[in-house]
């Protein structure tokens, strides 16, 4: 496949607005002003575009959402907090091809009638944030945004908004508490956001990678990227590669590859000496997948029919040295730590999951917990906490349990700590002192 | 690359905090980004990092005051996400990701071979302020795992030889 969002990457400076627009930028933003809004969602929607932040949502369709008559302001919002753990496309795309994020937007915006945007990107994104802002004071500079972009009378501002550590404030209503100088607490939906999103006003969130492909799809047209990928599953998509393959990293490819074709033939298979384990399809909240279901599609769809999640496109990759319980453990500390704790099922769950699974690590596992780990996941997902994040939790360690349910009982059975060296779990420090909660 | 060390301002110097001409003219020009006050709180936080190095209570009142919030609802939001620092950090803050793909290629080791090297705990300092070292949670650059963010720097494809050669120059340029 011909690189479409890393087609920047490895040309010299190609972070600057005139190699970007010598590559053809800005002619989907121009194409769009002269389209009108209503041709530029029904462009997007016909391309069958689908959200590359983790819940796979059709773009045209979100954007149709927000109300035709609000008289008041709307906001886009650039989600860049890329947070899921084995996620580092977003970042690989600002990194070679801001101006790119930036049209997404540009276009995305005039589609739903907004002026400003926000870009909300993770707080240790310094270097990330830095070259975003560069690039719009560049963008304002060639008249691509500010008061009247390109001569049309259509004004937009962009800004960047900084988070300062919350992985919760990933999910977008979090996010928009976040925005509004607020802790990141997820609001329940409905209303959501494309009515009542930030400041109270319509809203809509997409991700990096999502707006990224917009200009694409405006400049070569809707059928061109539904040409290529799967129905219902089209275009191309970023992978975040990383654990025990030779050659990790963020690969582009057209979505519905295998995730053999994936690991073995564009990351150079699993490290010498070693077998493939068990993966993560799309980031670390996606269930487990063994070494047995390789041969998966990677596509939003066939993934939801093999149980599993294509979620962000990050794939992380565990070898036979990996102790499974171990890895269980690392997540649930992640998860306990990033939980917001407004609700109970997910902050005492992951908790408790954590302290299970430290406890089996000890030596000290009884009879009963594979068990109780079922159930306290059980107990936080399918609808009863305010955002998914109570899901995200409980589909990685419930599928471990039931995945790899013999490692987990003989680990039970095992009444001596694991050597150290073994646990690929570190300590979480718990509340940091000098470091806020 | 070098890494900027952090100058924390003293706790004795931050008591009561006034903002000077520079600070509250982008202070003003941070507001004039959002329809709300309150929509300015992170922003301005991190302008106050930036300056003193920590938020400090003194700050906080500073910042509340400005904003027309109170401390309490301020100090609320500074002590929900993890980088504002609520006591001076050290010059360099070590910031080890701990999360699964860095923990499963050398992660582990690192935090281990850190806390020998400086003889301090992770969320401790060295007694010359000169190293703290912090486990994180996954960073967004598992791809070039281990990762360790120095303060507004990232190392990735760190190895124990070139976290030392790291250190050693950091050490040696304060
Ligand atoms: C716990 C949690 C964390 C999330 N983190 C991110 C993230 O880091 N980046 C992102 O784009 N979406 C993230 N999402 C998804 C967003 O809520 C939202 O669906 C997405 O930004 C919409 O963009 P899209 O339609 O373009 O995919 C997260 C969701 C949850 C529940
Ligand atoms: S599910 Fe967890 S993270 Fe989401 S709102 Fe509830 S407590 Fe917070
Ligand atoms: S797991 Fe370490 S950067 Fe993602």
């Amino acid at each position: 496949m011909e690189p479409v969002l890393l087609r920047a990457r490895g040309v010299p400076d190609s972070r600057a607005v005139d190699t970007y627009l010598s590559a053809g930028g800005y002619q989907g933003l121009r194409k769009a002003l002269l389209l009108g809004p209503d041709a530029v969602t029904k462009e997007v929607l016909d391309s069958d575009l689908r959200g590359r932040g983790g819940a796979g949502f059709p773009t045209g369709r979100k954007w149709t959402f927000v109300p035709k008559d609000h008289p008041g302001p709307r906001y886009l919002i650039c989600n860049a907090d890329e947070s899921e753990p084995g996620t580092f496309k977003d970042r690989e795309i600002i990194e070679h091809d801001p101006h790119m994020v930036l049209e997404g937007i540009a276009i995305a915006s005039y589609a739903i009638r907004a002026n400003t945007a926000y870009i909300y990107i993770r707080g240790e994104f310094v270097r990330w944030a830095r070259i975003l802002e560069q690039a719009i004071a560049e963008a304002r500079a060639r008249g691509f945004l500010g008061p009247d972009v390109l001569g049309s009378g259509y004004g937009l501002d962009i800004w960047v908004h900084r988070g300062a550590g919350a992985y919760i404030c990933g999910e977008e209503t979090a996010l928009i508490e976040s925005i509004e100088g607020k802790r990141g607490f997820p609001r329940l939906k409905p209303p959501f956001p494309a009515v009542v999103g930030v400041f109270g006003k319509p809203t809509v969130v997409n991700n990096v990678e999502t707006l990224a492909c917009v200009p694409h799809i405006i400049e070569r047209g809707a059928a061109w990227f539904a040409s290529i990928g799967r129905p219902k599953n089209t275009g191309p998509k970023l992978f975040c590669v990383s654990g025990h393959v030779r050659r990790p990293g963020v690969v582009e490819l057209p979505l519905g590859v295998t995730f053999r074709e994936i690991i073995e033939e564009h990351c150079g298979g699993i490290r010498d000496g070693h077998t493939l384990k068990a993966f993560f399809p799309g980031g670390s909240s996606a269930p487990v997948m063994t070494a047995a279901e390789v041969d998966v599609r990677a596509d939003f769809d066939a993934c939801a029919e093999a149980g599993t999640m294509l979620g962000s496109g990050g794939v992380i990759v565990l070898d036979d040295s990996v102790d499974m319980v171990g890895a269980a453990a690392n997540l649930a500390h992640f998860y306990a730590h990033e939980s917001c704790g407004q609700c109970t099922p997910c902050r005492e769950g992951s908790d408790w999951c954590m302290d299970i699974l430290d406890r089996i690590l000890d030596g000290r596992g009884r009879a009963e917990d594979p068990e109780t780990l079922l159930r306290i996941c059980r107990f936080a997902s399918q609808g009863m906490t305010i955002c998914p994040l109570g899901d995200a939790f409980a589909l990685p360690i419930s599928s471990i349990v039931k995945k790899f349910h013999e490692e987990l009982e003989s680990a039970i059975r095992r009444a001596a700590p694991r050597p150290q060296s073994k646990l690929p779990v570190l300590p979480w420090n718990g509340p940091r002192p000098g470091f806020g909660a | 690359m070098s890494t900027a060390p952090i100058a924390a301002t003293p706790p004795e110097q931050l008591q009561s905090v006034v903002f000077d001409a520079t600070l509250e003219g982008r202070i003003r020009e941070l507001l004039s980004r959002y329809p709300t006050t309150r929509a300015a709180l992170l922003p301005v936080l991190w302008l106050c990092q930036e300056r003193y190095g920590w938020i400090s209570p003194g700050v906080v009142r500073a910042v509340a005051e400005r904003l027309g919030e109170s401390p309490a609802t301020v100090d609320g939001v500074v002590t929900f996400y993890t980088m504002f620092y609520t006591s001076p950090p050290a010059r360099y803050v070590l910031q080890v990701c701990e999360t699964l793909s860095c923990a499963v290629c050398g992660g582990a080791e690192l935090l281990h071979h850190l806390e020998k090297r400086l003889g301090v705990k992770a969320g401790e300092k060295t007694a010359d302020g000169l190293f703290q070292i912090v486990g994180v949670q996954c960073l967004g650059a598992c791809g070039s795992a281990p990762v360790v963010q120095v303060n507004d720097d990232y190392y990735e494809n760190l190895t124990l030889e070139r976290l030392d050669a790291l250190l050693d120059e950091l050490a040696g340029r304060s």
